[in-house]
């Protein structure tokens, strides 16, 4: 494979105002943008009696030329003309000085969910959200050990969430009353969570053994593959999964056996309390909070041991590694199976809050808004996964919130629709503007005397 | 026998579809080394433009053999124009701004793409699929003999003969650019060496953006046919086109155009006898399981070049 060159600076260097230079590349432009934009939106099919018609919308094709032939000639005046500073690629500073205050960060963070439930103004709608941030930071932690620490690009990752969740949706609904009577429901997401865990953890080898030998994009096509797969099985066995209908009723999770119910043997009444629904939405916030930290925990601690190095080793150089002898093959597998280990447990988290599971949520687009999280945050950065998970849900929540828009626009105008069109552009744009994610340095996992920060330039991608 | 026969010509058919997609994933893989995620959205961006197009030209079956024929040359043609404009600013805005910059920014960046393609047509036109009373109507039985008996009857539709000849056409067509003319020699030097092919003059830019080009212009192509060949389309067809189309690349070899076409006929081939023989529900799992093994067992392809671990 030829190496590619560096592209050479889109636009031409120095750049006064040369006006028919501009005037010909906006019109360039706008042709372009009416080309793309003229048949798919200037044209609207709709079904009528049988066959299509077409709907004619060029006022709508115009106002959005213009827009783009206007913010190009607007970047022309005002960006592209001024002298450009080139960028210097040397590393200043190989270390930089480790940040003083950066140690307070994570603390302060971690103090802040805990008192976030009962912070004056927090209603259940905010502690929901916090839920789904949550879900995603322990999702994007487990995947930043397989994608961050040992390189493996794992576009896949889903299917160990799905695993998780079917477990426990199986295990709870049908399995273990059977097995164990009715008495067990309350209990059944404490004991199914580590089942859950372990089943994953089981899948994560299986998948993980017949991919060992590929490498960067085959690593990630093939694990596409694998996780579309475990979706049209989920769909297709109906007998055993419910096919696209999914598995209702799974039970909500109990306080260490006091269900959130009304009246007596509840939660509520135990504790001498006013029943409320909220309790059960806190307390299964307090859940994924205490999962999510222990992901946190065993990742971090994990980084100290052998395996841990040897996942960093490999992300640095496979070949290195293997002439140093070290097992690249188990070294790969542990990877993939505690990766997926805390996909599955966070899976159960997700059937027992839903208490709904059907292929719907399983669908690759998850798979790439997790990596999505862990490649913004920066790889292999534990905070700049917390960083990018709020900045990305917390996305998707805002425009539930734009209702003011609907006043503006024409009727029909919905920004739910245009959510995931925004993330998908925001995601191009961030790449161009910052690759290697928001948290640009790294913690070193060994240090001789003092610990210093070190620049991601510094630290390889992998291989696979 | 008769079954069978059936089932190969289907799957020729959507094996060659399939092939003209993988073309276009093997070039671009080819000379930059990444994979274009958005390419099997300008595939379904091409089906949406010529569905567009026959509307607004008003074809239907019943219009007479040569205006359907000489519509259809200014569909492939409009659908062209317009995916390989998507593909140039696709490659224009997510790529090129990024080559050379770390490995997963492209892949990043490409999904990304590929979302926004999707979702645009979604808003654009609606989610809902979009169906097409068949244009090319008719066709050959072959073995009538068989008929007479009450059997199975072979069926070879003037359209699967549309698909075939076009894709023989187009592909010797790209052969010929590729291996005749100067813009497919600046081609194979830049997939052979980058740097040195622009140290000996050649505009990488422009070679890469004709690169992307072409792919569109084929899978625009590829797009009219399995629109026209399955009389409906949606927002969403492009993904899994695209991975099946990509397998097919990866079985031929990566890089290798006669490949990418025998990767399509295979894939296509055994997506048709598996629908056709075991299940149909699990006809994408064959092609992901191909696709794992293909990667596992034979990742340099068919008609690759293996890969060479440098230290």
């Amino acid at each position: 494979m030829a190496e590619v060159p560096k592209s050479t600076n889109v636009m031409p260097e120095a750049r006064s105002i040369a006006a028919a230079a501009i005037a010909k590349d906006v019109l360039f432009t706008a042709v372009i943008a009416f080309i793309i934009l003229g048949p798919i939106v200037g044209l609207k099919t709709f079904a009528i009696s049988g066959s299509l018609a077409l709907e004619q919308r060029w006022g709508l094709v115009t106002v959005f030329v213009a827009i783009v032939a206007g913010g190009r000639l607007a970047y022309h005046l005002l960006v592209w003309n001024k002298p450009q500073a080139r960028p210097s690629r040397a590393i200043s500073a190989p270390v930089l000085p480790f940040m003083n205050y950066a140690k307070y960060i994570a603390p302060a963070l971690v103090a802040f969910a805990i008192i976030l439930p009962f912070i004056p103004g927090v209603d259940r709608r905010i502690v929901d959200l916090a839920i789904l941030i949550l879900t995603y930071i322990m999702l994007g932690w487990g995947l930043n050990i397989v994608v961050g620490l040992a390189g493996l690009l794992d576009l896949g990752y889903v299917a160990f969430y799905a695993v998780g969740a079917y477990a426990y949706a199986l295990l709870a609904t049908i399995y273990l009353p059977a097995w164990f009577g009715d008495g067990i429901v309350p209990w059944a997401f404490f004991i199914t969570l580590p089942i859950a865990g372990v089943l994953a953890a089981l899948w994560g080898v299986i998948l993980g053994f017949p991919v060992l030998r590929l490498r960067g994009d085959y690593l990630a096509i093939v694990t596409l593959a694998f996780g579309e797969i475990v979706r049209v099985v989920l769909i297709n066995w109906s007998d055993f999964t419910g096919g696209p209908a999914g598995i209702g009723g799974i039970p909500r999770p109990s306080f260490f056996g006091l269900p959130f119910i009304e009246g007596e043997g509840g939660f509520a009444a135990f504790f001498g309390l006013d029943f409320k629904p909220i309790h059960r939405i806190i307390f299964l916030y307090y859940v994924i909070l205490v999962l999510a930290l222990f992901t946190n925990f065993v990742t971090m601690r994990l980084r100290r041991l052998p395996v841990g190095r040897a996942w960093e080793a490999l992300r640095e150089d496979e070949i290195a590694c293997r002439s140093l002898g070290i097992n690249t093959t188990s070294t790969k597998l542990t990877a993939f199976a505690i990766g997926a280990m805390f996909a599955g447990f966070a899976g159960s988290f997700f059937a027992t809050r839903q208490g709904f599971v059907s292929p719907e949520s399983f669908v690759f687009l998850e798979s790439f808004i997790i990596l999505s999280i862990v490649v913004l945050g920066g790889l292999g950065s534990q905070i700049g996964v917390v960083v990018a998970a709020i900045v990305i849900i917390g996305a998707f929540e805002v425009f539930r919130e734009l209702n003011f828009l609907k006043a503006v626009m024409p009727a029909g105008f919905d920004p739910v629709q245009y959510r995931m069109l925004a993330v998908g552009a925001a995601l191009v744009l961030i790449m161009r503007w910052k690759p290697r994610g928001f948290v640009t340095r790294r913690e070193p996992s060994v240090v001789l005397k003092e610990k210093k920060a070190i620049p991601t330039d510094l630290v390889a991608e992998g291989h696979g | 026998m008769e079954y069978f026969l059936q089932q190969l010509i289907n799957g020729i058919t959507l094996g060659s579809i399939y092939g003209l997609i993988a073309i276009g994933y093997t070039m671009v893989y080819g000379i930059i080394g990444m994979i274009n995620f958005a390419h099997g959205d300008v595939f379904m961006v091409g089906g949406f433009v010529s569905l567009i197009a026959i509307v607004a030209l008003g074809i239907t079956g019943g219009s007479g053999f040569f205006p359907i024929i000489l519509a259809l040359v200014l569909v492939v043609f409009i659908a062209m124009i317009i995916a390989s404009a998507y593909n140039w600013t696709v490659e224009r805005v997510a790529y090129r701004p990024l080559r050379g910059s770390f490995r997963l920014a492209p892949l990043i960046s490409a999904i990304g793409m590929s979302i926004v393609l999707q979702e645009f047509v979604r808003i654009a036109q609606d989610g809902r699929p979009k169906p097409l009373q068949p244009i090319v109507t008719g066709g050959y039985e072959i073995m009538s003999r068989a008929a007479a008996q009450g059997e199975f009857i072979v069926r070879l539709s003037n359209m699967q003969i549309f698909i075939i000849i076009t894709t023989l056409v187009l592909m010797a067509l790209f052969t010929a650019i590729i291996t005749r003319t100067s813009l497919g020699r600046a081609q194979r030097s830049c997939e052979q060496d980058m740097k040195m092919a622009s140290l000996l003059g050649i505009d990488i830019n422009k070679t890469i953006s004709i690169t992307f080009i072409m792919g569109a212009a084929l899978a625009a192509v590829a797009g009219l046919m399995f629109f026209l060949y399955y009389g409906v389309t949606d927002f969403y067809v492009g993904f899994l086109a695209g991975i099946k189309a990509f397998t097919a690349a990866v079985l031929g070899g990566i890089g290798s155009i006669p490949g990418a076409m025998i990767g399509g006929l295979i894939i296509g081939l055994i997506e048709v006898f598996w629908s056709a023989y075991f299940t149909i529900e699990y006809k994408d799992v064959a092609a992901f399981a191909m696709l794992a093994a293909v990667l596992i067992f034979l990742p340099q392809g068919i008609l690759g070049k293996p890969e060479v671990e440098k230290v």
